[in-house]
Formats: structure tokens, sequence, C-alpha cells
């Protein structure tokens, strides 16, 4: 069951705020990653305190990086679950889990941060797994550019 | 961060998926909720039985890693005198002498 949106919303704009682009219907979410070109970062936001309340700022610590994707998107797991299923469909051999973070190049799996690494560490830590995944799948690509 | 910072009061492992290995030689893992006079909850769990698996511990879990947790069950209390170490899943290797 969804959560009060009014709970939510600073939750979204965490991330949003950001840069990246909320997904919250199946329609946006073909159009965002139907194409399935360049290198694609997808956020599964969660309301889960443990998990979320550490992979939300470490996103935003990861984004600081010089070399970063080329599209991000974010889908709200639970509460958009249309979206964010449609979304999983995407990485479909990957077992659903939020928060999460996906990264694609041309349409395909190239690096994903499940749950279960990104429990109990700190925002520095799973940056630093974002950021080494960045330069090794976006290095030649991505939209270079200092914040 | 912390566990502490959102669930006061909770033991650290609280929310962080885990690997149970059991005295049956069966293993768990999943999120650890608590460990209390029942035994030790968790939720969203696999199951790798070695009497009917179709890999070895040390595949399914490296599978698991790669690819996520495949929920056998939402929910296991292991009785305390089944449940052997409780490990993260991110600091798992499999023992030397197998199990």
């Amino acid at each position: 069951m969804p959560y009060n949106e009014l709970m939510v919303r600073p939750m979204r704009e965490e991330v949003t705020r950001l840069g990246v682009q909320e997904l919250r219907t199946v329609a946006e979410v073909d159009a965002a990653l139907g194409p399935g070109e360049g290198t694609t970062l997808v956020f599964v936001n969660s309301v889960c305190g443990c998990a979320a309340g550490a992979a939300r700022p470490a996103l935003s610590l990861a984004l600081r990086h010089l070399v970063k994707p080329q599209h991000l998107y974010t889908v709200f797991a639970g509460q958009d679950t249309d979206a964010a299923a449609r979304a999983r469909s995407y990485f479909a051999e990957y077992q659903p889990s939020s928060p999460s973070v996906a990264l694609l190049s041309d349409g395909e799996v190239v690096h994903f941060v499940h749950r279960h690494m990104i429990e109990g560490r700190g925002p520095e830590t799973i940056a630093q797994d974002l950021v080494a995944a960045f330069d090794k799948f976006c290095g030649t690509e991505a939209v270079r550019g200092e914040r | 961060m912390s566990g502490h910072i959102f669930h006061p009061g909770h033991e650290e492992l609280h929310g962080v998926t885990v690997v149970v290995v059991g005295a049956s030689g069966r293993t768990w893992v999943g999120r650890y909720q608590e460990t209390s006079e029942r035994g030790v909850l968790l939720h969203d769990v696999a199951i790798h039985d070695p009497a009917t698996a179709a890999l070895p511990r040390e595949t399914w879990i490296e599978r698991l890693r790669k690819f996520g947790i495949r929920v056998d069950e939402p929910r296991v209390i292991l009785p305390r005198k089944e449940a052997g170490p409780i490990t993260r899943l991110t600091d798992w290797s499999e023992p030397l002498s197998g199990a």
C-alpha cells in the first residue's frame, strides 16, 4: 500500500533536484528507456529508511563526479507501482529490490547496485561504487561538465 | 549509514541482508529482523537446501550477489538450535572446510 504522498514528496524531491527525471507512468518509462541508447542510470527510489536514507545521498555524491551517465531517471517503488514494474522489466534478469540502481549502456545492464549492497553502508562508500561504474562504463560517452 | 539512526534500539544487523548457515546444512539468505527466544527472524528469504538445490551453495550465493535475492519465503523464523553464524551477505565467504 502506498504511503501518504505528503510523506513521500521530500524523498522524490531529494532525487529530482539532482536533475534526475522521475518516471511515474508506464508510458513515461517506455518513452525514456525504450530507445535504449547511450548510458542510462535508473534509481529505484524507496521509502525504506535504513537503505534509502543512504542511497539518496549516495546518488547525490556520485552525480557530482565529472563522468556520469547521459540519461538519469528514477522510479519510486511501492508508490508508482506500475511505472516501477515497467522500469524493472528493462532489467528483468535482476531481482527486484529497493532502493537499487541500474546502469545501462545501449539498453544492456552493465552495473547493478542491489539493496543488499546498500544496507549498512554509508553514502560515501555507495557513491564510490557508483563513481567507479561511471568511470568504467560512461567514460567516453558521458555528459562531461561540472555541476 | 547505520541502522541506529533510522531504527533506534534495533540490533546492528537489523535491516541488513545476511547469510545464516543452519545446523541441518541448509542456508538462508534474507533481511535480518531480530533474534528472540523463538529464534532468528528473517524477511524476504532465499533458501538453499543441498538435498534439492541445482547449484552448490557457493555458486548459489554468488548468483544472489549478482542478480539479487530470489525470495522463496517472505518470512522465516529459524530456531536458535538450527541457526548458525550470521554473516552479512556482502562479507560472506565460503568456509574453507565446506559446510
